[in-house]
């Protein structure tokens, strides 16, 4: 049986898109997947180095460009490794092998004699004087891919699957322009937008204040902001602006001290994600424990406010922007100004860390209203950090409430869990929609509908991560969408699978101790999955867990595992705290398992950075509103961990090179706030649902204990 | 408005400027003089993207008005590179892949630079709080840690060798 092509390959099957010999001495490979900071820049030119036998230092890998690359989707989801990863490495080897063989023809030498050295074709070890470089003018590239060729065997890797250093960081530590908001274009001016005063606000009037000469306003229904030759002006000019602008206010939030409330008012549309009936199980069930675990909404929160810049020539605009999905926004555009999608381009320029939806295709689309103001000039907007925090897509509160059920030998039997949460699914071009904030200001502008939440499986959605990854005969799942969004969600890192392991890794804690077994030992009798229980046993003897101390005395230890998606990668945790009310995290150990892996470095800088990403989510983050506004609107009313706070971060990666790659970004989300949960239950011998673990939910979990 | 004259040293080249009263140091640098290493991420001195060395001394620019830059002496992460020859700093955070994004990197370097000027082997607890003015959503905590205890070692491997 063949093989088929990674399915991006098969989508964008011209070799000649994926890679380029042109110059000298350097591959450039394409590819759609976007860098924002993950390091995946970088895994992708080792696979590359690697199946064409060049030198790392040769490859270089070229800005994504709805004009020039290979359209793979939104850069989401763990999946780039395994989607561009792939696609770049059939490409790769397909090239190599159309190189080997017209040198074959040419030198008239048995092709099982050539080999490639760092790019030069040689005959039995000697150089022939061909390479891919004095062959590129043949055309060899201009072909489809055709049936997929066997790859390098990993074990005769020797670029990838080695710790490389990451190739954007040399400008990062010594702040050469990098990003989008360092790029100056020629021509170019400075836009910035006025946001309504809240989510559902009206704009009445846009006022008449005095603006300098030179600033130009726009104003198209809700949709008003300034365009001036500098940035200092623009931000004046829309300060004067929010000033002089009167608004219809409507309070449309939720009340922030009644998540569950809001959770389960509905309307929902509820669909069953996953079930398995055993009624001998079910009937075997002597006790039942029920639970609900909640989040807050959660700001991405990227270190740098959303930019977008824009041009238009002649009825076409350029659009260049930080986007995680370069050519959905291409999309999103042309359908929103009814447009032909040829008339738009998007170009990725880098930008900060985004760990999901944030504000980066709005800024884009600000921009593209903006600079219709003034043709054949470029317009860059730049949001305030205000804006960042209560216009860029949050991710949505939750509730998880599970049911489960132990036998009398203390094993599980039953395991209910539903889950009410916004969709994650929101970014733009969902559901045929362009989904941008400035269109919906427009006048006739639509609301942004409410999100959608994707195949009601395990794998996506609020429901990721909802079905155990445990050995339970009998279990139903249920998701419940909610259909109204008063506050605009979309995907956040991990999407449903922080709360869902949270609220299951928990309820293991719980159960383990009604069945008088350690967290571990209860795990492992209802995992027999050996990739999830040699995580498990690994992270366990990294921090000792055999001859921790018994907790309850200010001091806890807890342990959180899941199979990210349930079919992605593997990771175990636990966490040391010391906590009375105000928890201090002081360690994390980690073990994961991600398949075969192409930058072990990388792979622990991802893993470690989703640690403490997560351990902020859990201990410290909750977006804050009032009925008609986002208040948390900058760190002092958003705080995160910092320097002070952050734990130690230990990793382990657990080898499996024989299975297939899997992302790492979001593997440890899940179980990192299980086991801080755990350990602070541990610690303070009360059991905290309700995320975050701040010192007020400590002490009303101690005082309701 | 009235514009306010500036004589400022940047990065070693003083500069003779002109700004509006209302002008934080960290527009100036990057829209008059070019610079990007500063960056912009909250606006009101909240995060620290945006640290540069006021007469020596770490200090957000986005909060800092333009105009009481003069007569100062002003560093950005560019300026301290010795030609082409990166800073201890900056080498160990290459060393030790201590960035993510990177975006929070430049004044996270500077934060770095400040603290072993004024105290050349500092304990993990002091650089942890060295460096508490710069926040890092990617969670690249640990690794930034280490870089900079790594330069203060080798600065006292040298100075002892």
């Amino acid at each position: 049986m063949s093989e088929s092509l990674p399915a991006t390959l098969a989508a964008n099957p011209l070799l000649a898109v994926w890679l380029d010999f042109t110059e000298p001495g350097v591959v450039t490979i394409r590819s759609g997947k976007v860098e924002y900071g993950q390091g995946v820049w970088t895994a992708l030119c080792q696979i590359a180095a690697e199946e064409l036998d060049v030198e790392l230092a040769r490859v270089r890998i070229a800005p994504v460009s709805t004009a020039t690359s290979p359209d793979e989707g939104i850069t989401s989801g763990s999946r780039s490794i395994e989607e561009s990863g792939s696609a770049l490495r059939q490409a790769c080897a397909q090239a190599r092998s159309a190189f080997l063989s017209t040198a074959s023809d040419l030198l008239g030498t048995d092709l099982s004699a050539l080999a490639v050295a760092d790019g030069e074709i040689t005959d039995g070890g000697a150089r022939t004087g061909l390479s891919y470089w004095s062959m590129s003018g043949r055309g060899l590239l201009d072909r489809a891919a055709g049936e997929p060729r066997p790859a390098k065997a990993p074990a005769r890797w020797s670029v990838a699957g080695r710790s490389v250093p990451r190739i954007d960081l040399p400008d990062k530590v010594t702040g050469r322009p990098r990003f989008l908001h360092d790029l100056v274009l020629p021509g170019m001016r400075y836009g910035r937008v006025v946001r309504p005063p809240g989510p559902a606000a009206v704009l009445l009037s846009p006022g008449d204040p005095p603006l300098p000469a030179g600033v130009l306003v726009v104003r198209d229904g809700s949709f008003l902001g300034a365009v001036a030759p500098t940035d200092r002006m623009a931000l004046a000019a829309a300060a004067a602006l929010a000033k002089a602008a009167s608004w219809q206010l409507t309070a449309s939030l939720p009340d922030e001290h009644d998540l569950r409330g809001f959770l389960l008012a509905g309307p929902a549309q509820t669909v069953i994600v996953d079930e398995q009936h055993d009624q001998r199980a079910a009937a075997a069930v002597t006790r039942t424990l029920t639970a609900e675990f909640t989040r807050p909404f959660l700001a991405h929160a990227s270190m740098a406010p959303s930019c977008g810049i824009a041009c238009w020539d002649e009825g076409q605009v350029t659009v260049w922007s930080h986007t995680q999905g370069p050519f959905a926004l291409r999309g999103a555009i042309a359908t929103g100004l009814g447009l032909a999608p040829g008339r738009v381009t998007v170009n990725h320029v880098e930008g900060a860390g985004a760990y999901g939806h944030n504000g980066a295709d709005d800024a884009a689309m600000d921009a593209v209203l903006l600079a219709r103001a003034v043709p054949g000039h470029p317009v860059r907007v730049l949001w305030r950090r205000e804006d960042e925090m209560s216009w860029a897509p949050l991710g949505p509160a939750m509730l998880a409430r599970v049911s489960a059920g132990l036998d009398a030998g203390g094993r599980i039997a039953s395991w209910r869990q539903d889950v009410w949460s916004n969709g994650f699914i929101g970014r733009p071009g969902t559901g045929g929609e362009p989904r941008l904030l400035a269109l919906a200001h427009r006048a006739g502008g639509q609301p942004i509908s409410p999100s959608a939440d994707g195949p009601p499986t395990g794998a996506m959605g609020s429901t990721r991560n909802a079905v155990p990854g445990y050995d339970i005969a009998d279990r139903v799942v249920v998701r419940h969408r909610l259909l109204t969004m008063p506050i605009r969600t979309s995907s956040l890192r991990s999407l449903g699978a922080f709360l869902n392991v949270f609220a299951i890794e928990s309820v293991m804690d719980e159960l383990a101790a009604v069945a008088g077994a350690d967290p571990l030992a209860f795990r492992l009798a209802h995992l027999s999955d050996p990739r999830g229980r040699r995580v498990l046993e690994q992270a366990a003897e990294l921090a000792g867990w055999a001859t921790r101390p018994a907790g309850a005395d200010g001091t806890g230890y807890g342990l959180g595992y899941a199979r990210y998606k349930g079919t992605s990668g593997y990771c175990a945790a636990v966490a040391r705290v010391e906590a009375e009310t105000e928890v201090r995290l002081t360690h994390l150990w980690l073990a994961v398992d991600v398949g075969r892996i192409i930058n072990p470095d990388g792979v622990i800088n991802q893993v470690e950075g989703g640690a403490i990403q997560s351990a902020s989510w859990a201990l410290r983050e909750r977006v804050r509103f009032d009925r008609t506004r986002i208040t948390s609107v900058n760190w002092d009313s958003y705080p995160i961990l910092r320097f002070t706070d952050v734990p130690q971060v230990e990793v382990r990666l657990v080898d499996a090179p024989g299975e297939r790659e899997t992302g790492a970004g979001e593997v440890a989300q899940g179980p990192v706030a299980g086991a801080i949960g755990n350990a602070v239950a541990d610690a303070v011998g009360a059991r905290v649902r309700d995320l975050p673990l701040s010192r007020d939910q400590v002490a009303r979990a101690i005082a309701d204990s | 408005m009235d514009q306010h004259e500036l004589h400022v040293t940047v990065n070693g080249e003083s500069h003779l400027l002109s700004c509006q009263p209302d002008a934080p140091l960290l527009d100036v640098l990057r829209h008059e003089l070019g610079l990007s290493g500063p960056r912009f991420g909250c606006g009101l001195g909240l995060c620290g993207a945006c640290f540069v060395l006021i007469d020596g001394e770490p200090r957000s620019s986005c909060d800092f008005p333009a105009w009481a830059a003069d007569g100062r002496q002003v560093t950005t992460v560019e300026g301290l590179l010795d030609g082409d020859t990166l800073d201890a700093v900056q080498q160990a955070f290459l060393d030790e892949q201590a960035a993510q994004c990177g975006y929070c990197t430049s004044g996270m370097v500077v934060s770095a630079v400040a603290l072993l000027r004024g105290n050349p082997s500092p304990t993990e607890q002091e650089v942890r709080e060295a460096l508490d003015g710069n926040l890092c959503r990617c969670g690249a905590h640990r690794r930034v840690i280490g870089a900079v205890m790594k330069a203060a070692s080798e600065a006292a491997g040298r100075a002892a060798g």
